[in-house]
């Protein structure tokens, strides 16, 4: 574990640079607020009228689901890559067994039309 | 791991952020460089007399001076919260990223999955960006750049695969180590499986021009900059000023090398030489096959990042669709097939 140390320090030592950055701003940047300053900017127009936070077309969600699917194939599939030579002809055939029904989903998302964008 | 070691590590760490901020002032000066001429212009030619190059200095003290804005609708812890977790989740993955042959903030055992693992974070910081901006076109670039970074990490996990399946580890020093002694060896022709036989170059051909191409949409350029096309709807980042602004933009410019650098590592050689005369041998000075090694690494990373510069100013930007389409039904069925096809050809031939 020893080997991950270097990794903490380098976040707090990314973490400290940031703040010390935004802190700099804060000392140096002038702060003369107004109302106008603080609308949504929409590239000079008036903002348009309701809140930003609202429904969004389903197709978003769907492809993070598929996505998901298709990580934990691949994080099954990194040891396997790392060890597949001690595994031989076996490891290959459990992964082409593996690789073929996550195809067969592939191929069902496809024909059900999921990533039609209209 | 020693006291000592832990210190050496901490003053290199602390080099590494040097070396991205000064890089990311040389990338922005250069991009505008290389956009000029594509179209014919000249870029910035006033500010510090050769070619305008200190120009990028001149706008970071700018952005260093400008008002830090919040907008009243705003989330404002997610706001603030944002870009610490874009530039941290983008530079904490070059802690594995080996410069040179003992230039490494630590050698992993599974470098190139905490790697792949702690680059995603920056998808979550533009989301984070997005929603809290509460303003309609930073959460549709928010949204899109989801979507997009999201769905190429799979193209670029199963392309960087290849080189794992030849060489058998997820340590970078032993990926990077196994492509010693010239160009021949390095992965990209696939020489190491068969002896010699470049039966596989073809495959590792393809795993890399899969991963260059997803690597685009990773980093959110040209041709799929949609998150934040900005002659359409600008991008996530749109409310943020001053500072904040700047480290989404120096976060943009340190992926663009993370990804080039991971390429030569994994593809390209690391930093080894193409030749092998070319390089210092660790017997005769262990501090100049350090340096040379990392000339070398930091040049074949410079022509990547000058190659996706180029593209970014020469091709137009695609449609959501054609980006899923090219995703999906392109680089995920053909980067699955292609990792098989190098196992299948791996096992006939032990």
């Amino acid at each position: 574990m020893s080997n991950y140390i270097p990794v903490l320090l380098f976040l707090v030592a990314v973490l400290g640079l940031t703040g010390l950055m935004m802190a700099m701003v804060i000392f140096l940047g002038p702060k003369r607020s107004n109302p106008d300053k603080e609308l949504p900017f929409e590239t000079g127009s008036a903002p348009s009228p309701g809140d930003a936070r609202e429904r969004y077309p389903v197709h978003f969600y769907l492809v993070a689901i598929l996505f998901i699917v298709f990580d934990i194939e691949i994080a099954f599939m990194y040891p396997w890559a790392v060890k597949f030579r001690q595994l031989g002809l076996f490891g290959l055939v459990e992964m082409l067994v593996f690789a073929a029904i996550l195809m067969f989903g592939w191929f069902y998302i496809i024909k059900r039309g999921a990533l039609k964008w209209k | 791991m020693s006291i000592i070691q832990i210190i050496i590590s901490a003053i290199y760490l602390v080099g590494m952020i040097g070396f991205i901020s000064v890089f990311a002032l040389v990338a922005i000066w250069l991009e505008r460089k290389v956009s000029a001429h594509v179209q014919d212009r000249l870029g910035p030619m006033e500010t510090g007399g050769w070619h305008g190059w200190s120009q990028t200095i001149a706008d970071m003290l700018k952005l260093l001076l400008k008002e830090d804005v919040v907008p009243d609708a705003a989330d404002k812890p997610l706001f603030k919260l944002a870009p610490y977790i874009a530039f941290t989740g983008s530079l904490a993955a070059f802690a594995v990223l080996p410069m040179s042959a003992n230039l490494i903030g630590t050698d992993l055992n599974i470098g190139i999955y905490y790697l792949i693992a702690v680059s995603s974070l920056v998808t979550i910081s533009i989301i984070m960006a997005g929603w809290a901006s509460n303003n309609k076109w930073s959460l549709f670039g928010a949204m899109r750049a989801a979507s997009q970074m999201l769905n190429y990490e799979i193209p670029v996990a199963l392309s960087l695969l290849v080189p794992i399946l030849i060489v058998g580890s997820l340590s970078m020093q032993e990926l990077v180590g196994a492509q010693a002694g010239g160009f021949w060896n390095w992965t990209i022709f696939g020489a190491h499986l068969g002896g010699g036989s470049f039966l596989l170059l073809p495959f590792t051909i393809l795993a890399f021009v899969i991963y260059f191409w997803s690597s685009l949409a990773e980093v959110n350029r040209t041709p799929f900059d949609l998150p934040e096309g900005e002659s359409e709807i600008i991008g996530f980042q749109v409310e943020y000023s001053a500072m904040r602004f700047a480290m989404f933009y120096l976060t943009e410019f340190a992926n663009m090398f993370l990804v080039s650098g991971v390429a030569v590592a994994l593809f390209l050689g690391g930093w080894h030489a193409p030749l092998p005369f070319l390089e210092i041998s660790p017997e005769t000075s262990i501090l100049f096959h350090n340096l040379i090694g990392l000339g070398w690494f930091v040049l074949k990373a410079m022509i990547l990042v000058v190659i996706q510069m180029w593209l970014r100013w020469t091709l137009p930007r695609l449609r959501v669709d054609q980006l899923m389409h090219i995703c999906w039904k392109v680089f995920i069925p053909f980067s699955l097939a292609n990792v098989l096809v190098v196992s299948l050809l791996a096992v006939l031939q032990s």
